[in-house]
């Protein structure tokens, strides 16, 4: 029994040494579920790793975990969707060399039959004052994604503090989840079209989309470094090598060729 | 009811179709929990076998402390560990976070209180004239304490199983401390959680079911050992 447990002990440390030989060339990448969800890492990786010879190892988590972990110094760089966020801390000297890489954009969804009567509507501001009004369910993200920041501030142009009401159901849960519990509900909620695609392919949810192509509903993800001015130990340039393939010609193509199961384009690459 | 059926009909095609990422998530849940049962097991019975036998200070706090730990909730422990071994943390220049090491560690802390506690009520039982005569026959401290032990082997061994079962159904504390990394720290309780995320409820259903097949395993072998060592 100790004999195999000892035996098991040894295979691990050496699965770490051999792990640690190749951290050379090893990068972690603090990102979002929205991301990983949809398929884009498992796809974009490898050609990553065959074009540049960086292993990028992803932590998946919401956009505000994600930017913590990489402020503490525990990635070498982030990939998210909240450009306000970014900005500011680049701006407090947390992260360098952050660009735009890609977007996509988010849709309102809800009940086929739609009782708010919102489908169609131009402005994603006036559809969600037309559902603080009407007697519908709205499901939240309530978990400092990216999305719910989008959702936050949707709900603070249109002036309306939804926190704490009847119909406002905050879930604090992932993408999925929360566009799962929605299709429960018979209720509305704001996803971004990657998630909302994919589960809807595989799920076959009883939602369509409501509100799209409002500017205000635009997704924008970028990429940055953390300041190894502030963490010594981050792997600066290996990210910088990574960050400079996502938006070099060859990335940007690689990105565009993300499809879907049914060919529809998930991300548009928009590297300046 | 039918989508239920649909799911583990293709759960066992997967299953029967053990792909190499399939089988390395498989094999590293295996490597995690095995290291960590290993160092728990040592650390939890020679700390049993201390509260049992010596006398210190503050002796029965101790063991209400660690009979109140083994209802600890994993993400508790995920967080807690996450802190002190992040590069701001305490421990962060060992560099730890986010590697296979720092699961083990997880799950040391979540199987060593219900190792200790059960191994220490089995010690417990033991009468303590088994000590003593081993004691009388000359033995020295450390003979009697094996005397002792080989007497508790049966209840020690349950204890093993106990915390194996909670360190291999466990996913809130390697979350958090491994990241669910692919192919470096993703482990089965994790993929399950990332593929109904995903939305493949097939592939989470096969996980689980490999999951209970390995603890199923795992603890026959456990069980037919204890039978053993017990005649």
């Amino acid at each position: 029994m100790r004999f195999r447990g000892l035996f098991l002990f040894v295979m691990l440390l050496s699965l770490c040494t051999v792990s640690t030989l190749f951290a050379k060339t090893r990068i972690r990448c603090a990102s979002t579920t929205s991301t990983q969800n949809s398929g884009l890492f498992e796809y974009l990786l490898p050609i990553v790793e065959k074009d540049t010879g960086i292993k990028v190892d992803v932590v998946a988590v919401g956009t505000g975990a994600a930017l913590e972990i990489g402020k503490r110094g525990d990635a070498d760089v982030v990939f998210v969707h909240a450009k306000d966020d970014e900005l500011k801390m680049v701006r407090e000297g947390y992260f360098v060399d952050r660009h735009d890489v890609m977007y996509n954009d988010f849709v309102i969804v809800g009940p086929p039959g739609d009782p708010a009567d919102i489908k169609g509507m131009k402005k994603a501001v006036n559809a969600f004052r037309k559902l603080s009004t009407e007697k519908v369910i709205f499901v939240s993200r309530g978990d400092n994604s990216g999305t719910y920041k989008k959702e936050l501030k949707i709900w603070k142009i249109a002036h309306i503090d939804p926190k704490g009401r009847k119909w406002y159901l905050e879930v604090g849960q992932g993408m999925g989840k929360t566009l799962r519990i929605a299709n429960e509900k018979k209720a509305y909620t704001l996803t971004d079209r990657g998630t909302w695609l994919a589960l809807q392919d595989k799920e076959h949810l009883d939602m369509v989309i409501m509100v799209q192509g409002d500017k205000m509903l635009f997704n924008q993800y970028g990429v940055m470094a953390v300041n190894p001015l502030k963490h010594k130990y981050v792997k600066y340039k290996e990210a910088l090598r990574f960050i400079n393939f996502l938006i070099s010609p060859k990335g940007q193509k690689t990105i565009a060729g993300f499809t879907e199961s049914h060919g529809e384009q998930l991300f548009h690459p928009d590297a300046k | 009811m039918y989508g239920i059926l649909i799911s583990f009909e293709k759960a066992f095609e997967l299953i029967l179709s053990l792909n190499r990422e399939l089988a390395g998530i498989v094999v590293l849940s295996l490597l995690v929990s095995g290291a960590a049962i290993v160092i728990a097991s040592l650390l939890g019975i020679v700390f049993s076998y201390v509260l049992a036998f010596r006398r210190f200070p503050f002796k029965g706090f101790l063991t209400n402390l660690l009979n109140t730990s083994m209802g600890l909730p994993p993400v508790v422990v995920g967080l807690f560990l996450y802190l002190l071994l992040s590069r701001n943390g305490p421990l962060g220049f060992m560099g730890l976070l986010y590697t296979p090491s720092a699961m083990v560690i997880a799950q040391i802390i979540l199987a060593f209180p219900i190792i200790a506690a059960m191994s220490h009520a089995a010690i417990v039982m033991v009468k303590p004239n088994i000590r003593l005569a081993a004691l009388g026959l000359g033995a020295t401290d450390i003979q009697a304490s094996v005397a002792v032990i080989r007497d508790a082997r049966y209840g020690i061994i349950s204890s093993v199983m106990a915390g194996l079962g909670r360190v291999m159904a466990e996913v809130g504390a390697v979350l958090i401390v491994g990241g669910n990394i692919a192919g470096y720290t993703r482990v089965m309780t994790t993929t399950i959680a990332l593929e109904y995320d995903k939305g493949n409820f097939e592939l989470a259903i096969a996980l689980g079911i490999i999951l209970l097949l390995i603890s199923l395993f795992l603890n026959a072998a456990l069980f037919l050992f204890q039978r053993k060592v017990y005649r």
